[in-house]
């Protein structure tokens, strides 16, 4: 609505990455100098449970394309278990979202470890590659939200 | 098989009667129970007075608040001293439950009685007076166990008509003769405590569950058909606003839920309101806004602290004051999510809440 006809959609994703695993990935990814699009907005948690289902919702509904959440792998979490909350949470998230009849393709969870910096470019090419095809979020132009 | 007193007597007046004797054998010290205030409106009442029960109605078809909520304030900052007995629908003790995993209340030192339940009138009955009027139409679809067609949609669905936890079981739904007869289950060890006196009197007899497996065909019929109607309407943001931008965010829906017991609320409090930045770049982005914003954040925000635990009581549907079916949609996505966790909310007091407990190897197909 608000683009000019011949530019091209670049995707907002707002990514919550743990301070631990993914935000260190997210950085490995930058210095190691891997090319990857620039849709990704990280915003840095101390662990990916800390990513409150209603951050994710107020991200989506605020008109974000995808919203991203990275954490350590499963057993490999800084505080022991925290992503095993996570990933149940996430879980529940996007069974709301899908029975609410939004897309919860805009939704997605990854582990990324702090040595994985060619996974995080990688998450965040297929990512922003799928928003593509999806297309803009249409909740963004929504008034009555 | 199950421990079970049967009376020849009306299966009203028959706990009526046990209930005033408990009190008066001091077995228990309290009564919780619906207790009539005019001919038309009933409420929750604690009573110690035998006499105050002769007006008691613990099978009425109303729920003016679910007493799960109720319980949980009655022993929220500790349990009773003395013996409690409660009559309770079953979703209304399952709230109970829930709330009690929460630390929201206690169950010591409380017998809960409940029934196989054939639903509850919309509150507005009880108010215009009709709720009175149906009673008879009411009681003869329970008897023979048909979907009565004025009582909450929750409740014309509703497959958890059984209760899980409670001490002692009323059969009600579904029984030809309850005009005649009282069928109580003990369906405790607890319970048994009441009974000392009786003991001689226990025959074993199980639940109909014959019968009452064809309810909840009839109801899971009716469930299939209610959720198809939402689902041609949760499609997309389209569907959503149309559904829920009437919402005033008068916030009735969490103030009557059994599970909603934050004393302070998220959405309430002083972080959910916009400031003059947040207007500004809202506006700039949709060239306009409702105010206030957010309702649906709400409802969806509402459902990622509840869903798991929505016992589908339809309290929020009767306080809507702009006619949302929350309740339906909040049974849909509930039970939808209620169902990856293996879950029935209220059914057990051990098994913990989903969220909070987690296998190591489960849901992989989550991750990409």
């Amino acid at each position: 609505m608000n683009m000019k006809k011949n530019e091209e959609f670049m995707p907002k994703i707002i990514a919550f990455l743990c301070n631990w695993c993914s935000y260190a990935g997210a950085d490995l990814a930058g210095t190691s100098r891997i090319k990857y699009p620039p849709s990704i907005l990280p915003v840095r948690v101390m662990c990916s449970s800390r990513v409150d289902p209603l951050f994710v919702l107020n991200a989506y509904l605020g008109g974000a394309d995808g919203v991203l959440v990275a954490g350590c792998h499963p057993g490999d979490c800084h505080y022991q278990e925290g992503n095993y909350f996570t990933r149940r949470r996430f879980a529940m998230l996007k069974k709301i979202v899908e029975g609410a009849g939004l897309e919860s393709d805009r939704l997605r969870l990854s582990w990324v470890s702090a040595s994985e910096g060619t996974k995080y470019a990688q998450v965040a090419t297929d990512f922003t590659s799928k928003i593509k095809e999806l297309g803009a979020n249409s909740a963004k132009y929504k008034i009555f939200i | 098989m199950t421990k079970t007193i049967q009376t020849t007597k009306s299966t009203e007046e028959a706990v009526k009667d046990f209930l005033k004797t408990l009190l008066e054998k001091e077995k228990v010290c309290g009564v919780f129970t619906l207790k009539k205030i005019t001919s038309k409106a009933v409420a929750y009442t604690l009573v110690t007075d035998p006499a105050e029960l002769d007006d008691a109605v613990p099978l009425y078809p109303l729920m003016p608040v679910n007493a799960g909520k109720l319980l949980s304030r009655f022993s929220l900052k500790g349990s009773s001293k003395k013996p409690v007995i409660a009559v309770v629908k079953p979703c209304e003790l399952r709230g109970f439950v829930e709330l009690i995993k929460r630390e929201q209340g206690s169950i010591d030192n409380l017998f809960i009685m409940s029934f196989t339940c054939g639903g509850v009138f919309p509150t507005s009955t009880e108010v215009d007076g009709t709720a009175e009027k149906q009673l008879g139409s009411y009681w003869e679809t329970v008897k023979k166990g048909m979907v009565n067609k004025d009582v909450r949609p929750t409740c014309q669905s509703c497959e958890e008509f059984i209760p899980y936890t409670a001490d002692i079981t009323l059969e009600v739904l579904g029984k030809t003769d309850i005009d005649k007869q009282c069928i109580m289950h003990i369906t405790s060890k607890k319970g048994e405590l009441l009974f000392e006196d009786n003991k001689n009197k226990f025959i074993e007899k199980d639940l109909d569950t014959k019968k009452l497996d064809t309810i909840r065909k009839q109801r899971s019929q009716e469930k299939e058909k209610l959720y198809e109607q939402l689902d041609k309407k949760l499609t997309n943001i389209d569907g959503l606003i149309e559904i829920f931008s009437k919402c005033l965010s008068c916030h009735g829906c969490s103030k009557v839920c059994p599970i909603c017991y934050c004393k302070l609320c998220e959405f309430e409090s002083a972080d959910a309101e916009y400031g003059p930045s947040q207007y500004d770049s809202e506006l700039k982005k949709r060239g306009g806004l409702r105010v206030p914003p957010g309702t649906i954040y709400f409802q969806l925000g509402r459902l990622s602290h509840i869903s798991i635990s929505c016992v589908a009581c339809g309290a929020c549907d009767d306080v809507c004051p702009v006619d949302i079916p929350v309740a339906m949609i909040f049974k849909k996505i509930g039970e939808s999510v209620q169902q990856m966790f293996d879950y029935v909310p209220g059914k057990d007091y051990d098994e913990p809440i989903p969220l909070v407990t987690f296998e190591n190897e489960e849901f992989s197909e989550i991750e990409e």
